[in-house]
């Protein structure tokens, strides 16, 4: 890359919203991813009297099933919110600054 | 020329199977020999309809970057396939379901475990390594540094990490192989080694790509269908499901919840460490995402994997409690019903849960995708080592990029063929050696040399070339060597007494990797050579090229 390029990209502003955005959204989704697999593991190791609970009087399911389904699909909802947010603003964004700058 | 090469590799394949249905009459058991055809039928099937695959593929191969990426144009949705593809192995489906079976609610702490590094790999690498990268993940933790050191560092983990990961695969190939089909192991080792140099020889990544999609799909509509099978059998209610499981276990209600899967909070921790960013760090993975056009559609890919595999947990998570109604409860399935000996062994349930559900058929069926299921990985991770050999070793390396293509090419595909002979020969030499560990040691190697070194090559700018080098091989070193020392391969593997391992930890993650990142941080710090300087200089164009993918979009034809 030729080093004006790099000057002119740095300094758009796009450019600078791109980053901040970008950084911030995936430093929190994978906050969040590690908050919930790890709070499970923490569960697992600390209190698995909590994930053998039954979630009902009469039922013979216990927490954890419906508790581990959930870090499943969590995993997926998250995937599924960073790529459609990344497909429209982020690229919007990184679409504009290229036209700019080439 | 190449038309009848592979003509003549079919033919022999059709007539070594013959060979085989005729050994099966030898057996002397009416039903079992029955199965084998079956499932000889339907292994065959695949192998013609690969073959033909690659075939085609090999007519499209004439570039290295057709030959490493599939020319870049691999749609998301095909990569995610492809991806969930390689995640879902044998080991997996056949370990998970026996985990379940064996113990209940363990099985989903296991497999939540591996899918939780998808989503990691998407928020931080995956766009990144599109935009940086053009055929291995060296490629982009060499983008600003020395090439030569990188590139060798990124080739030991790659290599290291594959072959590991591949000697568990062959011995476990050879072991389901001689259980499923009669074949002996040696032949059923030489038989997955052979097929796959043919298929990455000659289609590359396109071929291996294809074969990895039609597997995924076949492995898929297999699962869903014998968990349709186990719910129907229940009445489509969970709490028939469990409290039957609960009443014929005889664990009874401990298999609803944990149990001695992870016993300290620090293994718990350190084992989810190494699964989570282990993942980030297998070459055969990462470099699926040079098969696509541009970021968006390696998001795309991630997502529709994330999907894919997730499913796909869910339903081993049925299938092991399926089989615990329908085969623990029946003496054909095993070798000693009073000692709860399963045929086959720990492994088998979801094997002869499709017995139970489909019949012979269905056996033959589910055999088959094992199978191929063992071919599509084996393939995935030989590429990955190939193009570690001939892109960053020899091209890069030796030659100092002053290489053209067609000789690049032409030593990955005799990288392909050496791997592919080492593989057979290490399959048959740990025939007897328990390698259940072999996996999770490849992706502690993963996690703690190759994942600090590309992600800290992406978001670092004072990472410098002597940092990376010396750090990342702390990181491999100390991985392979926590590992050997632990209980696992000190007690279990090598018959020293219990107890006597020098390092008490199973799961070494949590160490290795503080001791990769930190020494790649200190080592990066104290440098103030002139290397240093210029790798620290370079960080802000390629940090651009990584934010916006300008100059990556060369890299791919449109």
């Amino acid at each position: 890359m030729q080093p004006d390029m790099v000057s002119k990209v740095k300094q758009h502003p796009k450019y600078r919203e791109l980053l901040a955005k970008r950084t911030v959204f995936s430093w929190i989704l994978t906050f969040i991813m590690c908050a919930i697999y790890y709070g499970f593991i923490l569960l697992v190791a600390f209190r698995k009297d909590v994930l053998k609970t039954p979630i009902a009087d009469n039922s013979i399911i216990t927490v954890g099933i419906p508790l581990g389904v959930l870090v499943i699909l969590s995993a997926f909802i998250l995937t599924g919110i960073y790529t459609w947010r990344a497909n429209g603003t982020f690229d919007e964004l990184t679409r504009e600054i290229k036209k700019d700058v080439q | 020329m190449r038309n009848l090469t592979l003509f003549g590799i079919l033919t022999t394949l059709l007539l070594s199977a013959s060979v085989v249905i005729g050994a099966g009459v030898d057996l002397g058991q009416v039903q079992k020999q029955e199965v084998n055809l079956s499932a000889i039928m339907m292994f065959l099937l695949f192998v013609s309809g690969t073959l033909g695959i690659t075939y085609w593929a090999a007519q499209r191969t004439k570039t290295a970057k057709d030959f490493y990426t599939a020319g870049g144009g691999i749609t998301g949705f095909q990569n995610g396939l492809a991806i969930a593809g390689d995640y879902m192995s044998a080991a997996s489906f056949l370990g998970i379901s026996g985990l379940v079976y064996g113990s209940g609610y363990d099985g989903l702490i296991f497999s939540i475990g591996w899918l939780v590094g998808w989503p990691v790999i998407l928020f931080m690498v995956a766009e990144q390594l599109r935009n940086l990268g053009k055929y291995t993940f060296a490629d982009v933790a060499s983008y600003r540094l020395g090439q030569t050191p990188i590139r060798s560092m990124a080739a030991c983990g790659s290599l290291v990490t594959v072959l590991l990961y591949l000697i568990a695969q062959m011995v476990g190939a050879g072991q389901l192989i001689q259980l499923l089909f009669g074949l002996e192991y040696w032949i059923a080792v030489v038989l997955v080694g052979v097929l796959m140099i043919l298929y990455v020889t000659f289609g590359g990544m396109l071929a291996t790509t294809w074969v990895q999609i039609i597997k995924a799909i076949l492995l898929l509509v297999g699962a869903t269908f014998m968990a349709f099978m186990v719910l129907k059998e229940v009445g489509f209610s969970f709490e028939a499901l469990f409290t039957k499981a609960v009443a014929i276990h005889k664990k009874h209600d401990a298999i609803m919840g944990p149990g001695g899967l992870v016993t300290d909070p620090l293994s718990a921790i350190s084992l989810g460490l190494g699964l989570m960013f282990g993942t980030a760090g297998l070459p055969h993975i990462l470099m699926r995402f040079f098969t696509v056009s541009d970021a968006k559609e390696a998001r795309k890919s991630v997502f529709y994997a994330t999907g894919f595999i997730g499913y796909f947990y869910i339903l081993t998570f049925i299938i092991g409690f399926g089989a615990i109604l329908l085969v623990s409860t029946n003496p054909a399935y095993f070798s000693d019903f009073v000692a709860g000996k399963l045929k086959g062994g720990g492994n088998m349930p979801a094997i002869h849960l499709a017995h139970a559900v489909g019949g012979d058929i269905f056996l033959g069926f589910i055999s088959a995708v094992a199978f191929a299921t063992i071919l599509a990985v084996v393939s995935g991770l030989t590429l990955a080592g190939a193009s570690a050999v001939s892109h960053d070793l020899y091209a890069n390396v030796f030659r100092r990029g002053r290489v053209d293509e067609a000789q690049e090419m032409r030593v990955s595909k005799m990288a392909t063929i050496a791997l592919g002979i080492l593989a057979i020969i290490l399959g048959i030499q740990f025939e007897k050696q328990n390698v259940a560990f072999m996996v999770y040691l490849a992706f502690t190697v993963a996690a703690s040399a190759n994942f600090p070194v590309l992600f800290l090559s992406i978001y670092w700018s004072k990472l410098t070339t002597r940092g990376a080098f010396i750090g990342g091989f702390i990181g491999l070193i100390t991985a392979l060597g926590l590992v050997i020392v632990g209980p696992t391969v000190w007690e279990d593997t090598l018959g020293f007494a219990k107890g006597s391992a020098p390092f008490q930890y199973k799961f070494p993650a949590i160490f290795s990797m503080t001791a990769g990142f930190i020494s790649i941080w200190f080592f990066s710090i104290t440098d103030s050579s002139a290397r240093a300087k210029e790798d620290i200089a370079g960080f802000e164009a390629q940090d651009i090229r990584c934010q916006t993918g300008i100059g990556a979009d060369g890299a791919v034809d449109h």
